[in-house]
């Protein structure tokens, strides 16, 4: 044992400077690296599948679309490839929730379950920046690794747009794109990472986070993010393909009248053109019902991407430090 | 100075005391032994002590003044939890490079010539380790990070004896060259009697003994004598009789030149049967008056 005395060191020090933010980058690397291993294999194998089947795409609508919705286009794009890329934008929209149970669940989880946290927290670096240290780190890197693929697949996406396939605004895939990836990516993490907080056992905080990041997503893409900006109204509508038709009905003198679909409408049609030999929109002009539609414009994306990843980071922010407040101040 | 000093000092979990009023002050230069019955509060104070826990009532503070958990504090003390809690999944040298991360001071030389004088092989990961190699570990790392304070929540419990054996020696070790004071908590009283210099005993949440081992052994004797005299002796300082059929032995509070009443002989006590005798007497105490600082040599080391 090699003898060695204390250095003489006076009480509360206020010259006492704190353990420097930068080493917590390795003890976030040796800790986690096998998630972010995982995040990197999950990842990287999108990006090599939207690599190659993306240049597939790209070849085929250069060579069958030269007027969108063209009948070749139908046959050999769209109709070839457009239920890939429902199966890719089902897989993506996983990708955020798989991120947050087994990467954000577990960083805090299994401190608690396994009982490190009594090491980690009375080490010199201080529980409060050790939490925070821990969190925002991998926060940002897992959103920078997200944002990465959202660009990809934006690429990888285009010729069904350009295709008239599906719109930026369909909750297929707006939440994929721009902004919005990174943002859900992050929040599933905060979500995790508290729910480990809460619950303190890696399984079920895996679970909750699932559970609690699937409702939040359905959410929002059922309820909440049509009510970003009002949306426009237009009557004997003739949008363009990029609007979002948000709500559709018929007045007659004025009044509300009809909804756009439904049993309702059919027996009015029914009642009003026995004869059928009109198309329902016909028929109803003729008997004066107007149709109106209140839809938000394709020009709206980018306000709409950056609502929705604003509120997201605002949500994520709360949890975070919600999170870090919980270890601050959980007891033994 | 006092390595740590409890006021008034209360913890509750819901509606239970773990730890009730316990006013305390243990001074630096000592191997500190916690010694009481489960749940008697042990674990709660050492974990107030280091900060995991907030107190319910009351204030507790580390290393002459410092509140328990600051950021000096942490600094300044080393933990090891009940179980010797390490990353299963890193290495030795793993848990060393992560331990140096986290602190201002870690002693790497010390830390690997230490592990290696003790067998373990660096790349080895702390969850295939037998239970001896865990704990030699966890306190290799925490003396590498050269503490003024070494608080260890019992951390023989798991150990089969050579282990024990070992572990005490290194704690003993660290803190005769080192001057580390430590304050350790343990069931194992044969363990601590080698050890321990100071002694505190926790009964139900509530300080009972509190003092040096030198003064208490001196203030105490055991008294052997016929059992029909035993309830003759004045009860004041009478800690714990055991009533044998023909003799009865008294631990009672008394000088070596306190008289010895006809009829009975006096016996100096270990600091295990001291202990002992008060485990067993729940309601007896023997604490110090108002908190005694620290003495000259004791700040000197």
């Amino acid at each position: 044992m090699t003898a060695q005395t204390m250095p003489v060191r006076p009480a509360g020090d206020p010259r006492l400077r704190p353990v420097p933010w930068h080493r917590m980058a390795w003890v976030n690397w040796r800790q986690h690296r096998v998630a972010l291993a995982g995040v990197a294999a999950l990842l990287g194998a999108v990006a090599v599948y939207l690599w190659l089947s993306g240049l597939q795409l790209h070849h085929a609508y250069a060579a069958a679309c030269h007027s969108s919705g063209s009948l070749a286009c139908t046959l050999s794009f769209t109709g070839r490839y457009g239920i890939t890329g429902i199966i890719v934008t089902t897989f993506l929209q996983a990708v955020p929730a798989l991120i947050g149970a087994f990467v954000g669940a577990p960083v805090l989880a299994r401190e608690m379950e396994t009982g490190t946290f009594r090491y980690a927290w009375t080490q010199g670096f201080g529980r409060r920046r050790w939490a925070i240290g821990k969190l925002v780190t991998l926060a940002i890197v897992l959103a920078a690794a997200a944002e990465a693929s959202s660009l990809l697949f934006s690429w990888y996406d285009r010729p069904f747009v350009a295709a008239g396939y599906v719109i930026p605004f369909s909750a297929r895939v707006f939440d994929l794109l721009g902004v919005a990836f990174p943002a859900w990516t992050l929040a599933a993490f905060a979500i995790g990472a508290l729910a480990g907080m809460l619950i303190r056992r890696v399984v079920p905080a895996i679970a909750a986070t699932l559970v609690v990041y699937a409702g939040l997503a359905f959410a929002a893409a059922v309820y909440l993010r049509q009510h970003y900006l009002a949306p426009l109204l237009a009557s004997k509508p003739n949008l363009p393909g990029s609007a979002w038709v948000v709500n559709e009905w018929f007045t007659k003198g004025g009044h509300y009248a009809l909804p756009a679909r439904g049993p309702r409408l059919v027996s009015t049609l029914q009642n009003l053109c026995p004869a059928m030999n009109t198309s329902p929109a016909q028929c109803l002009t003729t008997h004066g019902y107007v149709h109106w539609e209140s839809y938000q414009p394709g020009s709206r994306f980018w306000t709409f991407q950056w609502i929705e990843a604003g509120w997201l980071l605002a949500l994520s922010v709360v949890l975070i430090a919600a999170a870090v407040w919980l270890v601050r101040r959980r007891a033994a | 100075m006092n390595i740590i000093e409890a006021s008034g000092l209360s913890k509750r979990y819901g509606s239970t005391w773990a730890l009730r009023e316990c006013t305390l002050a243990i001074p630096a230069g000592h191997v500190a032994a916690l010694v009481g019955p489960n749940g008697a509060g042990k674990s709660t104070l050492l974990n107030l002590a280091v900060g995991l826990a907030e107190p319910s009532g009351g204030a507790v503070t580390v290393l002459g003044g410092l509140p328990a958990g600051s950021a000096a504090a942490l600094d300044g003390i080393a933990f090891v939890a009940q179980d010797t809690p390490l990353y299963r999944n890193l290495s030795a040298a793993d848990m060393l490079h992560l331990t140096r991360n986290l602190n201002r001071r870690f002693d790497r030389h010390y830390a690997e010539s230490r592990l290696s004088e003790l067998g373990i092989p660096l790349n080895r990961r702390a969850g295939k380790m037998s239970g001896g190699q865990q704990a030699q570990l966890a306190l290799t790392l925490a003396l590498a990070r050269h503490p003024q304070l070494l608080v260890l929540d019992e951390p023989v419990a798991m150990l089969d004896p050579i282990a024990r054996h070992d572990f005490m020696a290194l704690v003993l070790t660290a803190a005769i060259d080192d001057g580390v004071s430590v304050v350790l908590s343990s069931h194992v009283l044969a363990e601590l009697e080698r050890v321990a210099d100071y002694l505190v005993l926790l009964a139900k949440g509530q300080l009972q003994v509190a003092g040096e081992v030198d003064d208490l052994l001196a203030s105490h004797r055991m008294l052997t004598g016929p059992t029909p005299l035993a309830d003759r002796y004045p009860p004041g300082p009478v800690v714990n009789t055991r009533r044998g059929e023909a003799v009865t032995h008294l631990l009672v509070k008394a000088g070596a030149d306190d008289p010895v009443p006809p009829g009975w002989e006096a016996h100096s006590v270990g600091m295990e049967e001291l202990a002992l005798a008060y485990l067993r007497e729940p309601g007896a105490a023997a604490l110090p008056g108002p908190s005694r600082g620290a003495r000259p040599s004791e700040v000197a080391r």
